[in-house]
């Protein structure tokens, strides 16, 4: 039995709810996954390693690139994701000496714009969560390293950032789940990623519950996923903590 | 005995709501992000001709009336469901929205147009007569303008009578970016990431005129996927409002403040 004949097996309604249509619709908005999941990746990505550097500036002693750090986030996480995806999009594009530059190809591109905005946001929440990682890394495990002559890059490589980033994990995770639902919002730009493609059937059909219904359960699969990867994540980099609890 | 009665009545008085309802107060919505039809000012309110026209039916009506914004996308599925019970919203009356609202009888009729940056390739083809899709005539017309956008980015306001055109009628031949207001298809062709857009006249000349650098082209469209005009939207059951609305709309067109509204908001009239 092909998917449609099984769509066409379920009653019209059921409570009340297109559920024909629903089922249709599925692998329509399923269409949507490779696009919100390659700006989830792409965005991630990029983002990290910005925030990276951002974190890094943040516990810096310099005073200049302490401050940078830290407008940087003030500015991206004190404003909605919405709006800087309209200022980079819509706002941009009004100027004229933007239009005329070399930058203007890659600011056309919905797509591009919409990589933009979640890679910005996101740097600004993931430096932070970096920081806090670093932050917390116990002063005596930095003074052993020293004692036996690690420093600078290696200090940092082999002691520093691994437990840095096994500490920040667990709220890394989080960031990642708020990126996929925060793809949906590029649908205002006019991409068609999941969301997207929802409000082209509900404007065709006006369903908004069943279809909205339907793209909602796609989003929760995908972030189920997520929280599998981190979990797997978090017990990789954990192993002594996964050992104590069997032996508890 | 008095159970009975009462019964009786609570069934008549369930009967009179629910079928003839009692209209002294009418919930409208309408988008506010469509001028000259209907836009939200500087200080947040609503305006347009069909601001002015919604508060002039609702005062032949005798009824009090309450303005409701609603976002385009969600205009119809908000009647359905009771959060309001007239859309007044530059609805053009369509056989597909006829499948699940009513409309009143027209009050206004605009062609809808193709428009791009003046300095374009397209602009340079001007501007042709109207294109009634009603008519078999309609068919080389129509070719012409095919070959014409082939290839091309074309822009609309998402769930319009303008998608629906330029779906089944380009498709394939051309790439469609859909906007979920007037306005957001009208900064993207400004910004010079549409060839083209397909909206209303009305709308688009108010746009341009604050705007320049843009210019329409092609033929001016109507019949076929934009219906024979603008109505107000209701839902089916309502039979009683929609008589109401006709009424109202027949008193104001015979008396001209029908075509009053629509000069003072476009400047030409076109109401019908």
């Amino acid at each position: 039995m092909n998917f449609v004949d099984f769509c066409e097996s379920l009653p019209n309604e059921f409570l009340g709810l297109k559920v024909q249509l629903m089922c249709n619709s599925t692998p329509k908005l399923l269409g949507g996954v490779p696009l919100t999941i390659e700006l989830v990746l792409i965005s991630l990505l990029i983002g990290f390693l910005l925030a990276l550097g951002l974190a890094l500036m943040r516990i810096s002693k310099n005073r200049f690139l302490n401050v940078i750090s830290r407008s940087y986030v003030f500015y991206f996480r004190g404003t909605p994701l919405l709006v800087q995806i309209f200022l980079i999009y819509y706002g941009l594009a009004q100027f004229d000496f933007i239009k005329e530059s070399f930058v203007w190809p890659f600011f056309r591109e919905a797509y591009w714009c919409g990589i933009l905005a979640l890679t910005l946001n996101t740097a600004a929440y993931t430096a932070e969560i970096i920081r806090g990682g670093l932050q917390s890394v116990p002063y005596g495990q930095i003074e052993s390293a020293r004692a036996i002559g690690m420093s600078g890059i290696l200090l940092y490589r082999r002691i520093i950032l691994p437990i840095a980033f096994r500490q920040a994990l667990p709220a890394y995770g989080n960031e990642m789940i708020l990126m996929v639902k925060g793809t949906s919002l590029v649908s205002t730009i006019t991409l068609m990623e999941i969301t997207g493609i929802a409000r082209y059937i509900i404007a065709k059909y006006w369903t908004p519950v069943e279809i909205f219904l339907v793209a909602g359960v796609i989003y929760l699969v995908i972030n189920f996923l997520v929280t599998q990867i981190i979990k797997y994540a978090e017990i990789r980099f954990t192993p002594y903590l996964e050992h104590a609890k069997k032996t508890r | 005995m008095k159970k009975k009665l009462l019964l009786a009545l609570l069934s008549a008085t369930m009967v009179t709501s629910a079928f003839s309802g009692d209209w002294s107060t009418i919930k409208i919505g309408t988008e506010g992000a469509y001028p000259p039809w209907n836009g939200t000012n500087a200080a947040g309110e609503l305006e347009g001709a069909e601001i002015d026209l919604a508060m002039d039916l609702c005062e032949r009506m005798n009824a009090t009336c309450i303005l409701v914004a609603q976002d385009w996308d969600g205009i119809i599925p908000a009647l359905q469901n009771g959060k309001y019970d007239a859309i007044i919203a530059g609805m053009s009356i369509t056989s597909e929205r006829l499948e699940v609202i009513d409309f009143s009888q027209g009050y206004a009729n605009e062609p809808a147009t193709f428009s791009t940056q003046s300095s374009s390739a397209l602009a340079s083809t001007g501007t042709t007569g109207p294109l009634n899709l009603d008519l078999a005539s309609s068919a080389g017309g129509l070719a012409e303008l095919k070959s014409l956008l082939d290839g091309a980015v074309i822009g609309v306001q998402g769930s319009t009578t303008h998608e629906n055109f330029v779906r089944q009628e380009l498709g394939d031949s051309v790439t469609i970016k859909t906007y979920d207001t007037q306005q957001n298809l009208e900064l993207d062709l400004l910004a010079g990431r549409l060839n083209a857009a397909l909206s209303d006249s009305g709308s688009m000349e108010e746009f341009m005129k604050s705007n320049p650098g843009l210019a329409f082209f092609g033929p001016k469209l109507g019949g076929g996927q934009f219906g024979p005009g603008v109505g107000v939207g209701l839902r089916q059951s309502d039979t009683d409002l929609k008589a109401m609305f006709n009424k109202a709309i027949d008193e104001a067109r015979a008396d001209g403040t029908l075509a009053t509204h629509f000069i003072k908001w476009f400047g030409k009239d076109i109401s019908m």
